[in-house]
């Protein structure tokens, strides 16, 4: 059983190249479980949307201002 | 394979990311145009320079890096660093991730739930906190974040700007989510003020 740290290790490399099909899965039992680690899941993607939506308003943001 | 053909459609498919990173560096939607403008005019005139080894958009951000230093010399406002070029002194590197998990691997602290997050991305008051916590990130970890996420690099073309590794780019953008993580859950989702806003 990997621990957390290597856990979310990989779930943060999963959102910039494909996972190992083992990695995949140590990754998919851990989150089963593991409520931080999914958790951590959810609001590294979260952060990633955010961050899109953040780029996409910024011009409109910088136009805006004073 | 079309060679190394560099069409007019090919160019303007580019636009977008360039506007991204120059409008991050510039901020001021009008130069950022400008810029991107003059990098695809130049590109298009020097369309023989580009040897395609290193990818067309790679050649085209090192044109564009040029147009902005350009501006940068024209202007009187030296106060404005570039921000993609910074570097980091700081290398607190171990010690940092070691904060967020204990000895034995298990999350310190570590993240708790967050209430609907979809709803703050409507609120202003959220891009406020998400900017602030996004300017709290170490120069370089900020620079390799924002050329992935905001700006919409592949991985390896955000290595071969920042001069990273493999194993460091891994690390780093590792690092970024967990303090951007940890920054929106004290900041936004855990705090007690604004629950009461919205109460």
């Amino acid at each position: 059983m990997r621990s957390c740290r290597a856990i979310s290790a990989l779930v943060s490399q999963g959102l910039d190249k494909e996972l190992s099909l083992r990695e995949r899965f140590s990754v998919w039992l851990h989150v089963m479980m593991c409520t931080r680690c999914r958790n951590f899941q959810t609001q590294s993607r979260f952060i990633r949307k955010a961050a899109r939506r953040y780029s996409d308003d910024l011009q409109s943001r910088l136009d805006n201002k004073p | 394979m079309t060679d190394t053909l560099l069409t007019e459609q090919a160019l303007a498919a580019q636009r977008p990311v360039l506007f991204r990173y120059a409008l991050l560096q510039l901020r001021d939607s009008e130069l950022a145009d400008d810029a991107v403008q003059d990098t695809l005019l130049a590109a298009w005139q020097s369309a023989a320079g580009f040897e395609g080894k290193a990818g067309l958009r790679t050649w085209l951000i090192g044109i564009l890096k040029h147009k902005i230093a350009d501006h940068w010399r024209r202007s009187a406002r030296e106060a404005v660093a570039p921000i993609f070029d910074r570097t980091d002194e700081e290398d607190d590197g171990e010690a940092e991730q070691d904060d967020y998990f204990m000895s034995s691997g298990h999350w310190n602290g570590g993240p708790k739930a967050w209430a609907d997050p979809e709803a703050a991305l409507k609120q202003q008051e959220f891009w406020t906190i998400y900017e602030v916590c996004q300017n709290n990130l170490p120069p370089k970890m900020a620079n390799v974040f924002m050329l992935r996420e905001l700006v919409g690099l592949d991985a390896d073309e955000v290595c071969r700007e920042a001069g990273l590794s493999d194993a460091n780019y891994w690390v780093t953008m590792h690092r970024a989510r967990l303090r951007l993580r940890e920054c929106l859950e004290i900041r936004w989702f855990n705090n007690t003020k604004q629950e009461k806003n919205h109460a």
